[in-house]
């Protein structure tokens, strides 16, 4: 997965991946810091951010693509999101039904 | 002809070796995420268990938390330039951007124990409560995989200075490069699901 991708690994490549990591890294906090928005308003702008930056930080420093990435890396990264999936979601969904459950 | 031939598929079998080791250090990687997830999810179910001790608000520091994603934000932009520099054959720059490197991780590991030990001395330790438990767990144990990255950065500054940028190390650094980036995605989910709405 390393050596195919020239494109990737050059020097814009990587300044580019830091500039929009440091403006989605900046949002969320200025969010949590002013309180401009109600806190489910502000959450949902924490986990968006969250969820885009790690999209970033795969493409730019891993260099995560469809083209040259090899098939089984993708394959074990999307295995580990479904098991990640699998395993926050489930784990919340039954303590937070069995925590209503026992109210 | 032959020998070419041969030299040519040892070079060939000598890169297949190198591309499985970053494959298994992928899936390693991966496993690794997984650690991560459950430890979240465990967070998650803690987050209010305070048992009448201090609450999120009361311990975290916004300031304090951006200045250590900082820190680790830009390692992984030093770590870049290493490798950059690696695939350039510049062994010297190589050895400087992986010293920044290893400088801001260490900063970041000084800033995370100073949070730590000030929360254990106000009393917030592990043992005060659920929610304490599982925030040591989970935040400590992403402490300690960059402290072990940094190790291992070091590591491997001596192993350029002495053996160069031969093939086996070149290999190393990669995987040394997709561990320190892997880290610092663990980060922005531990900024966003402890910290930020910590303080909310």
């Amino acid at each position: 997965m390393s050596n195919s991708n020239a494109g990737s690994h050059t020097l814009s490549s990587y300044l580019t991946g830091y500039v929009i990591a440091l403006v989605l890294t900046a949002i969320p906090f200025a969010f949590a810091w002013a309180g401009w928005f109600s806190v489910r308003t502000t959450l949902l702008v924490v986990a968006l951010t969250a969820i885009i930056q790690v999209v970033v930080h795969l493409v730019y420093f891993l260099h995560i693509n469809y083209r040259t990435t090899a098939k089984e890396n993708l394959l074990a990264l999307a295995f580990a999101g479904v098991l990640i999936f699998l395993m926050i979601g489930g784990t919340l969904w039954i303590m937070f039904d069995l925590h209503y459950q026992m109210l | 002809m032959s020998v070419e031939a041969t030299a040519h598929g040892a070079v060939h079998g000598e890169n297949a070796k190198y591309e499985d080791r970053e494959f298994g250090f992928w899936v390693y990687l991966m496993t690794d995420s997984l650690i991560f997830a459950l430890a979240f999810a465990t967070y998650v179910v803690m987050i209010q268990n305070y048992a009448e001790g201090p609450t999120q608000k009361d311990l975290f520091s916004l300031g304090h938390t951006a200045g250590e994603t900082f820190l680790l934000l830009t390692s992984t932009l030093t770590f870049g330039f290493a490798s950059l520099s690696m695939r350039a054959g510049q062994a010297s720059r190589v050895m400087l951007w992986l010293a920044v490197t290893m400088i801001l991780g260490v900063g970041f590991v000084g800033m995370e124990l100073a949070e730590f030990s000030g929360m254990i001395a106000a009393g917030a330790g592990p043992q005060r409560s659920g929610m304490l438990t599982a925030f040591f767990t989970l935040v400590g144990t992403h402490g300690v995989h960059v402290t072990l990255g940094s190790l291992g950065i070091f590591v491997m500054i001596c192993q350029v200075a002495v053996k160069g940028l031969t093939r086996p190390v070149r290999s190393r650094l990669t995987r040394l490069a997709m561990f320190w980036h892997f880290l610092d995605i663990v980060w922005i989910g531990i900024f966003s699901v402890v910290y930020l709405p910590g303080i909310l």
